[in-house]
C-alpha cells in the first residue's frame, strides 16, 4: 500500500510541463501578476516572503509589494524596473509552469524576443485606464512572430476603472482589431486586478458580467499538445556516438515527427538511405521517438554521418538550401551591416553566412513595412541570407525548431539577432522558365510507388567528361532492369537541370553527359534538381576502363539507396 | 491524448540531454563542476543518460575546500568508481596551507579563497573552456536570470548586465582564448523536480541527506555540525540530534535540520511542508545584502 506521499509524487509525475511569457509596459502589473501567481500557488517559501517583507519595510512602501518578490538584481531594485529575461517556477496539481517574465520597457525588445522563443502561451497585460498602448501592440506583434500560438490578453487594474465592463469591452475591440493583421493564433482575454487577485485564481465577484476562465484556470487547461509539428520527422544529428567499434549511434533531439523502430530515413546532405534499426536509450530501446526527446538512433547501414547532417524521412524533405528568407530581430548595440560576415547557428549546423538583401524592416506599432538601410537594436525587419553550406529547413510558422537560427558576430562573439525564416530565397522560388507551372508537387501517384515498380529512386547523374561513360552506364543500368536515359547536349547544358528535373520526377535515372561544369552551374543544377538526388561524378576520378567505370558508378547509386545491391527491389515500408 | 506526450520531469531530462550533448560536440575541454550534492548527482546520472552507452566524455571536477563531511567524500570517491568516470579534486593549497578556515576569516573571505579562487585555478589549471554546474534557477533570485551558456570573461567573472541572448535551443558558445562558458542543464528545475527525479530513478545520493542521529551544536535555531572543531559559545557543547542536511556543502556552512525524514518521501514530504527554503540555513547567502549575485561576479559558481 502506498502512502499519501508516494502517491502524491504518482500523481505528480503525470504532470505536463507548460511555458509561458509575460510581457507588458513599465506599470502595467507584470510582476505583481507573477509574484501573486507564485504566492497563490504556495510557490513562495515562507521566508522568501519574509525577507521581501524586510526589504518592503526598509523603502517604507507599504503593503507587501508582489513585485519584489520576481525583480531580483540590484539594479533593478534601485531603479525600480525589471530589465532582463527571468525564469520563474510554480506549479499546481494540474501542470508545472515555466515562466520567462520580460521587461516591458522598450530598450528591452530583445529581451522580450527570447522570452517568447521558448514559450507556448504569452500573457499580455493591459492596464485598463491607458487602454491598449504601442508597447501592447508591440509585444503582441513579437509573440506572434515568435510563433506562440496561444495570447491571452489580461485587462489588469480593472479595480481601478470600478470593474466597468465597457472599459473590458473596447480595449478587447481594439486588441482584436490590431491582433486581426498579425498571423493566425489563439486569442483569450481576462479582466483581472494582479494587486487583488481577482480571477487570477478563483472568478471575481466585482465581475459578474464575466464567464470566461479565471487566469490560472486557463494556464492549466489551455491544449498546447496540438502545437507540436508531429507530422514532419527532423532529426539534426547532435553527436556521434561510437563507444565501441560494432555501435555507432547518433543522438540528438527530435525537432519534429514520430520515428519508429524499422522506419526509411534518408540523411541530409548526403542522400543515402537507411531504416532505423533501434533507438537505444538508458532504460532499453524505444519502439518511437517524437518531439521533444532527446534520443540516439542507430541505423541498418554503416553510413558516414556527422554532426549537422539531418536525419528525415525520405518522403517528407525540408527545404535544401543555401540561400533563404527570413525575418529577423535584431538584438545588438552594432546595427546589421551587410558587407560583415556572420554565423548562422542553425539546428546544429554553425555555417557562415552573409546577408543578401534588406528587404523591409517592420514598424511594430503600424505593421508597415518600409524601406531602410540597416537593422538596429531591437528593431524588426526581413532579409535574404546566404550560406556556405546548404541548411535544412523549414517555414518557421510550420516547424518552431528547422525554422529557427540565431546570427553572431564573429569577432565579437555576441549574439546580434533571432532568425525567423520565411522559405527559400525568393528568386530561386521563380523556377526554370521550362519548370514553370509544372505541378509535380501535386502527383497522385507517390515517388515510392514508381520506386516499387521501376526497383530503384530517381536521380540524376552529372557525368562531367568522356561521354561514352555515360553511354556504358546507361547499357548497363539498363541490362539491371532500370528506366534510365542519357541527355547528352553540348549547344544547350543550361536546359539540361529542368529537362532531368522532369525525367526525374517521372521515376527516371537520367545521366546528364557535358564537357565541364563551372560552380555556379552546379549550384543552379544542384538547387533545380535536389541535393539529395543529384550525384556529380568525373570521369577522370573513375576506371580507365569504360565497362569497370560504368560499375563504379552503378556501385555509387547503391551507395547511395537508389538502386538496391543486387539488382533487387529496394522496397520501402510504411511509416507515415 | 496522451500518446506522444511527455510528463514535466521528462521535457526537463530531454532539454538538459540536449545541454550536456550540446557542449560535448562544440568544446575543445568540457569539465563537469562536481559538488556531491543532490543536483550533482542528478546532472552526473543525465550525463550517463546522454551518452549512453558510451562513457561521459569529459572528467568530473570537485573543489575540495578540505572542510567537507567525511561522508562526502567517501560517497564521491566510491560513486564515481563505480561509474567509470574520472575525478579531478582541486584545492587551494596555498590559502589552506597558510591556514584559511571559516572560524579566522569569517565565511565570506573563506568561501573566496577556498571556493571561488579553487574553481578558477582548477579551471585554468586543467584548460577546461566549459564547467558544467548544478545550479538551478529556482534556487536563489539572481540565479533566475542566469543564462543556461553564462559567459564568463578571463578572469572568470560574470556580467549581469551585458549576457548574451539565449533562444530557442540555439546555445552560444562561441568564446576567444581564455574565456569560459559555465553551463547549467539544470536551469530550468526546481527543487521538487530534483527530489522526484532522485526518487523515480533511484538515484544514489549521500547518507547525509537522510535523518539520523548526529552530533551537533544548536545555536539559536541553528545547528552547527562538530566536524572541524568549530569554536564554542561559551556554554555550548555538542548533543545528539536526529537531523539531516538539506543541503550539503562545507560542513560550518551547511546548516542541518532538525528531521525524522529517513527516506525520500517523507524527506518529499518534509520538503513539500517546508516553511523554510533551502537555502535559509545556508548562512553563506545571508553574510551580505544581495550576497549571491556578488560572489558571482567574482566568479563563483
Amino acid at each position: 500500500m502506498s502512502t499519501p506521499i508516494e502517491e502524491f509524487l504518482q500523481q505528480n509525475e503525470r504532470q505536463e510541463l507548460l511555458r509561458f511569457t509575460t510581457a507588458g509596459s513599465v506599470d502595467d502589473g507584470k510582476s505583481t501578476l507573477i509574484g501573486r501567481l507564485l504566492y497563490d500557488s504556495k510557490g513562495v517559501y515562507e521566508d522568501q516572503l519574509a525577507s521581501v517583507q524586510k526589504a518592503s519595510v526598509n523603502q517604507s512602501a507599504g503593503p507587501l509589494d508582489f513585485a519584489l518578490i520576481t525583480d531580483g538584481l540590484r539594479a533593478e531594485r534601485e531603479q525600480g524596473i525589471t530589465i532582463d529575461v527571468a525564469y520563474r517556477y510554480f506549479s499546481t496539481p494540474k501542470r508545472k509552469f515555466i515562466i520567462a517574465d520580460t521587461p516591458g520597457h522598450i530598450q528591452y525588445t530583445r529581451n522580450m524576443a527570447t522570452g517568447a522563443s521558448t514559450a507556448q502561451v504569452a500573457i499580455v497585460l493591459v492596464d485598463a485606464r491607458n487602454g491598449v498602448l504601442a508597447q501592447s501592440r508591440r509585444h503582441a506583434f513579437i509573440a506572434a512572430l515568435l510563433g506562440i500560438p496561444h495570447v491571452l490578453v489580461a485587462v489588469n487594474k480593472m479595480d481601478l476603472v470600478d470593474w466597468e465592463r465597457g472599459i473590458y469591452d473596447s480595449i478587447c475591440d481594439e486588441f482584436r482589431d490590431f491582433a486581426s493583421r498579425l498571423p493566425p493564433h489563439d486569442l483569450t482575454f481576462v479582466p483581472i486586478s494582479a494587486l487583488l487577485g481577482d480571477n487570477i485564481v478563483s472568478p471575481s465577484s466585482n465581475t459578474p458580467w464575466y464567464e470566461g476562465r479565471t487566469l490560472l484556470d486557463y494556464l492549466e487547461t489551455v491544449p498546447v499538445g496540438n502545437d507540436r509539428n508531429l507530422g514532419d520527422f527532423r532529426f539534426p544529428v547532435q553527436y556521434v556516438l561510437r563507444p565501441t567499434l560494432d555501435f555507432r549511434g547518433y543522438a540528438g533531439q527530435v525537432a519534429s515527427g514520430i520515428v519508429r523502430q524499422g522506419d526509411p530515413v534518408m540523411v541530409l546532405p548526403s542522400g543515402r538511405r537507411s531504416r532505423v534499426k533501434s533507438i537505444p536509450t538508458y532504460e532499453g530501446d524505444l519502439p518511437a521517438a517524437f518531439p521533444p526527446q532527446s534520443v540516439t538512433l542507430c541505423l541498418e547501414d554503416e553510413i558516414d554521418i556527422s554532426r549537422g547532417d539531418m536525419l528525415v524521412h525520405p518522403l517528407n524533405l525540408p527545404h535544401v538550401s543555401r540561400r533563404f528568407e527570413a525575418n529577423l530581430v535584431w538584438m545588438s548595440q552594432e546595427p546589421l551591416d551587410r558587407n560583415k560576415p556572420y554565423l548562422v547557428k542553425h539546428t546544429t549546423q554553425l555555417l557562415k553566412a552573409s546577408i543578401l538583401a534588406l528587404r523591409y524592416r517592420v514598424d511594430v506599432n503600424t505593421l508597415d513595412r518600409e524601406e531602410a538601410e540597416t537593422l538596429e537594436l531591437n528593431e524588426i525587419g526581413a532579409v535574404a541570407v546566404e550560406t556556405v553550406r546548404p541548411l535544412y529547413f523549414d517555414p518557421y510558422p510550420r516547424n518552431r525548431v528547422t525554422g529557427a537560427f540565431i546570427l553572431i558576430d564573429p569577432l565579437t562573439n555576441l549574439t546580434c539577432a533571432a532568425g525567423m525564416i520565411i522559405g527559400p530565397l525568393a528568386e530561386e522560388r521563380a523556377r526554370p522558365k521550362l519548370l514553370e507551372g509544372l505541378q509535380f508537387e501535386s502527383a497522385r501517384v507517390l515517388a515510392a510507388e514508381r520506386q516499387e515498380r521501376y526497383g530503384h529512386w530517381p536521380a540524376t547523374i552529372w557525368l562531367v567528361g568522356d561521354v561514352e561513360i555515360a553511354w556504358a552506364a546507361e547499357r548497363k543500368l539498363f541490362d539491371r532492369g532500370c528506366v534510365v536515359q542519357v541527355l547528352a547536349d553540348e549547344e544547350h547544358p543550361d536546359l539540361l537541370p529542368a529537362l532531368a528535373r522532369i525525367a526525374n520526377a517521372a521515376g527516371l535515372i537520367t545521366i546528364c553527359a557535358v564537357s565541364s561544369f563551372d560552380d555556379e552551374a552546379r549550384r543552379q543544377a544542384e538547387e533545380t534538381i535536389g541535393a539529395y538526388r543529384f550525384v556529380v561524378i568525373e570521369s577522370g576520378d573513375l576506371p580507365k576502363d569504360r565497362n569497370e567505370a560504368a560499375d563504379s558508378i552503378c556501385r555509387e547509386l547503391e551507395k547511395r539507396g537508389i538502386l538496391a545491391d543486387n539488382g533487387g527491389s529496394f522496397s520501402l515500408g510504411s511509416g507515415i | 491524448m496522451d500518446l506522444h506526450r511527455l510528463t514535466h520531469l521528462r521535457a526537463l531530462e530531454a532539454e538538459s540531454l540536449h545541454i550536456l550533448r550540446e557542449v560535448a560536440a562544440e568544446f575543445a575541454n568540457p569539465v563537469m563542476l562536481y559538488s556531491i550534492g543532490k543536483d550533482s548527482s542528478v546532472m552526473l546520472r543525465l550525463a550517463q543518460k546522454a551518452f549512453h552507452p558510451g562513457q561521459i566524455p569529459f572528467p568530473l571536477l570537485h573543489i575540495d575546500t578540505s572542510y567537507k563531511f567525511p561522508e562526502m567524500i567517501e560517497f564521491r570517491d566510491n560513486y564515481t568508481r563505480e561509474i567509470g568516470v574520472r575525478l579531478i579534486v582541486s584545492k587551494n593549497e596555498k590559502a589552506l596551507a597558510e591556514g584559511a578556515n571559516p572560524f579566522k576569516l569569517g565565511t565570506q573571505k573563506c568561501c573566496g579563497l577556498l571556493k571561488t579562487r579553487g574553481l578558477l585555478d582548477g579551471l585554468a589549471e586543467g584548460g577546461f573552456d566549459a564547467a558544467f554546474g548544478g545550479a538551478r534557477r529556482d534556487e536563489e533570485k539572481s540565479r533566475a536570470k542566469e543564462r543556461v551558456y553564462s559567459f564568463r570573461d578571463i578572469h572568470g567573472q560574470w556580467d549581469p548586465k551585458n549576457q548574451r541572448p539565449e533562444l530557442w535551443n540555439l546555445y552560444n558558445g562561441r568564446i576567444d582564448k581564455g574565456e569560459t562558458i559555465r553551463v547549467f542543464p539544470l536551469s530550468n528545475w526546481t527543487e521538487l523536480d530534483i527530489w522526484q527525479y532522485i526518487y523515480l530513478e533511484s538515484i544514489p545520493i549521500v547518507p547525509l541527506y537522510f535523518a539520523k542521529e548526529r552530533p551537533m551544536i544548536v545555536r539559536g535555531g541553528a545547528l552547527i555540525p562538530i566536524e572541524y572543531d568549530p569554536p564554542l559559545l561559551p556554554g555550548e557543547k555538542p548533543q545528539m540530534v536526529m537531523c539531516r542536511m538539506r543541503s550539503v556543502g562545507c560542513t560550518f556552512c551547511t546548516g542541518a535540520i532538525r528531521s525524522e525524514a529517513d527516506t525520500l518521501p517523507k524527506i518529499i514530504e518534509e520538503m513539500m511542508l517546508a516553511r523554510r527554503s533551502e537555502r535559509e540555513y545556508r548562512v553563506i547567502d545571508h553574510d551580505q545584502e544581495g550576497s549571491m549575485e556578488i560572489k558571482k561576479r567574482e566568479g563563483y559558481f
